[in-house]
């Protein structure tokens, strides 16, 4: 009994982080006495587990749903349906009053820095916020503890009295970054965090991203679009498309050996710096065809069937689950009931012109 | 005043022909209450038919500004000054009269904007817009320009296009709204087409479509295409030529191959360097160039990029005193480094990290 109890402990204290079932329908609404005439299905049901100390690359296309399921991780938004249980402790309907101990522990980082900071305030009062909130006992004083948290994000402790406006938008994202950090979280959730940012900025903040998490051991959920930066950061990568993850495996696993057509058409849209290899990359390029589907009335069976050249009569009725498929690991799961084997020869609708 | 030439770019070199559209030493500053913005400054480049430039630079680097001073659309502002030479198919447009210019935008040269439904007016239906555009250049009935613009959306890859004609902006997709705009700029056949971040607000797998499109779309309309992004990879894809841009001015242009093969300029390291790639190995730790972009107001003195240039001190005070010219024919730089050392650097420091 007892070293059962202690394996389950330990289970836990592995995940820091578990959400099953998740949905986030949101209702649209007609009329005077705001008939629910239909609802966005935002996320339809996604399973994710996230580890200490790793970091979870959440990525696809605008309304997929990402950044609705990093609302409802951080428990901004309260889930339609599904639990999200961090370290053991269901937290998914809980109130405000309760939902005070979890925003220490689960921060988040947002994507624009010019709308998340407020601009009436000083930096020292946006970044003191959640210390004084939380009462959190600064030895030294509230500004020497804000200082130390600039120096940290790598901003003069001598601007804590300027304004957001006064800052250019890697500067600002610095500070939304000491904002999060100011109560030492465990789980940081950032959704988009460079991506309003120019390239040379990007990588400054993904390699200060990178030390903060080795020097405080923090578990991150990375969300953005961009392919290539999720890769460089993450250690697990999940795919996600019209509300739900259609493939999660390990960085390496994922990018060597895409499974989904989707995850596949993806990784072949994103251009290479290379102007010798454009003509190779366009011929191997896989063309999606049309738009993403609405996710008020999204498509049966298997959401991706309407752009996937693979897709037969089964599809439509059956929405495939998410799985080990073609003798993978494991933690390689893909939600596909053709998957894309290694050695196919992967080919759009459309065949890119001879000469380009 | 520039001793570089613009011979022996992706283009015949003769000495009687001018190339399509040749812009020299184009200076373009603002007057507001903080100072005079030094937008773009000395800046030349040309474009042949058919062939396609690609300008890099981040936010502020003055590459937006030089494409729309091409059009012409600083004339209205009164604060701004454009100096220089424009010469688009033996014409100069810099001091043409602006009814001349007027002329010419949207027929001649047009342009894609970044943003589509800002660029598109919310009262009038996409059709209408495309058909106004139309009629200002074509002495057409409203019938026939209305099949002409529907031919347009069709050609441009947009299902249904006699029931898309009638539909406003807000009513498309991101990726639909760009392919209207894309055929609002196609409708008069221009020869000069600039687009100006056109894929940036649009996701992977539309941004593919669209940059096909554009592709397509040149080849068969054999227009010069001027693509102005932040996005390495998508110049890569298009340009023929590349421009890198940095604090309003040139600091390294030259056929695609040799700007990503054999970066020369310490910036252009560095952005190549910022960018995780998805055909290389992973690297442990990006290289990213240190601080931040300069102010146009207040532009470092010397080489705008010594504040962030790791090699700056190398030739004692120059970096800090001397504007460094663009030189060296094809593939041109401004950089007070001796080729030689650049060379080395590249191999031995930067090339090993990329």
């Amino acid at each position: 009994m007892k070293g059962q109890e202690s394996m389950t402990k330990a289970a836990q204290s592995e995940n820091l982080l578990e959400i099953s079932g998740l949905q986030m329908h949101f209702p649209i609404t007609r009329g005077v006495f705001k008939r629910k005439v239909g609802a966005v299905r935002a996320v339809d049901g996604i399973d994710l587990t996230v580890a200490k100390g790793e970091t979870v690359g959440l990525v696809g296309e605008s309304g997929c749903g990402k950044s609705t399921t990093g609302r409802l991780m951080t428990r901004i938004l309260e889930p339609t349906a599904g639990k999200v249980v961090f370290e053991g402790r269901d937290v998914s309907h809980v109130g405000n009053k309760g939902l005070r101990p979890l925003r220490r522990d689960v921060q988040m980082i947002f994507q624009d820095p010019y709308s998340s900071l407020n601009p009436r305030h000083t930096v020292g009062s946006i970044i003191a916020a959640p210390l004084q909130i939380q009462k959190i006992p600064t030895p030294k004083g509230v500004k020497a503890a804000v200082q130390d948290l600039l120096k940290l994000v790598g901003l003069n402790p001598e601007h804590y009295n300027r304004y957001p406006h006064e800052f250019s938008g890697g500067q600002r994202q610095r500070i939304g970054i000491a904002r999060a950090l100011a109560l030492r979280p465990k789980l940081i959730v950032a959704d988009e965090p460079v991506s309003a940012l120019d390239v040379s900025i990007q990588a400054q903040v993904v390699n200060l991203l990178d030390d903060l998490q080795k020097e405080f051991d923090l578990t991150y959920v990375f969300i953005a679009h961009d392919l290539s930066v999720v890769r460089h950061i993450s250690d697990r990568v999940a795919v996600m498309y019209l509300g739900k993850i259609v493939e999660i495996a390990d960085r390496d696993q994922l990018y060597s050996n895409p499974r989904h057509p989707y995850t596949v058409a993806l990784m072949s849209a994103v251009p290479t710096p290379d102007p010798a290899r454009r003509n190779s990359a366009q011929r191997n390029r896989v063309l999606l065809t049309g738009d993403v589907p609405s996710p008020i009335n999204p498509p049966s069976g298997c959401r991706f069937r309407t752009r996937c050249w693979k897709a037969q009569d089964i599809c439509a009725t059956e929405d495939p689950a998410l799985t080990a498929r073609l003798g993978d690991p494991e933690s390689h799961q893909t939600a596909c009931h053709f998957p894309v084997a290694e050695d196919e020869v992967v080919a759009g609708r459309r065949p890119a012109s001879s000469n380009a | 005043m520039s001793t570089d030439s613009l011979a022996g770019l992706t283009m015949p070199a003769g000495p009687a022909k001018r190339p399509f559209l040749e812009v020299k030493d184009l200076t373009v500053r603002f007057n507001t209450d903080d100072g005079v913005v030094k937008a773009v400054s000395g800046s030349s480049f040309a474009v042949e038919r058919g062939k396609t430039l690609g300008i890099v630079g981040e936010s502020g680097s003055g590459k937006s500004v030089t494409s729309l001073a091409v059009l012409g659309l600083h004339r209205t502002r009164s604060n701004a000054t454009v100096a220089g030479e424009i010469w688009l198919d033996d014409k100069e447009l810099v001091t043409a009269s602006d009814e001349e210019v007027r002329k010419l935008r949207g027929g001649k040269m047009a342009m894609i904007f970044q943003d589509p439904l800002s660029a598109m007016h919310p009262y009038y239906t996409v059709g209408a817009q495309i058909v106004e555009a139309y009629r200002v250049h074509h002495k057409v009935s409203k019938k026939e320009a209305r099949v002409r613009a529907i031919d347009m959306l069709a050609r441009v890859g947009i299902p249904q296009p006699e029931k898309r004609f009638n539909e406003y902006g807000h009513q498309f997709s991101g990726g639909m709204r760009q392919r209207a705009m894309i055929a609002m700029a196609l409708v008069n056949d221009p020869k000069l087409l600039i687009a100006d971040e056109p894929t940036t607000a649009l996701d992977v797998t539309v941004q593919a479509q669209i940059l096909d499109l554009i592709r397509d779309l040149q080849e068969e309309f054999g227009s010069a295409v001027i693509m102005i992004t932040h996005d390495l990879g998508v110049v890569a894809e298009l340009a023929d030529d590349v421009l890198v841009m940095y604090g309003g001015k040139v600091i390294e242009r030259g056929p695609a191959a040799d700007v990503f093969h054999e970066p020369q300029h310490p910036y252009t390291w560095g952005l190549l360097g910022s960018m995780p790639r998805l055909d290389r190995e992973l690297r442990e730790r990006l290289t990213p160039v240190k601080g931040s972009p300069p102010s146009l107001i207040n532009l470092p003195s010397g080489c705008a990029f010594h504040p962030r240039c790791p090699y700056a001190g190398r030739n004692g005070d120059r970096s800090f005193t001397e504007s460094p010219e663009l030189r060296g024919g094809v593939h041109a730089v401004a950089c007070h480094l001796p080729a030689e050392d650049r060379q080395k650097i590249y191999e031995q420091e930067v090339a090993p990290n990329l």
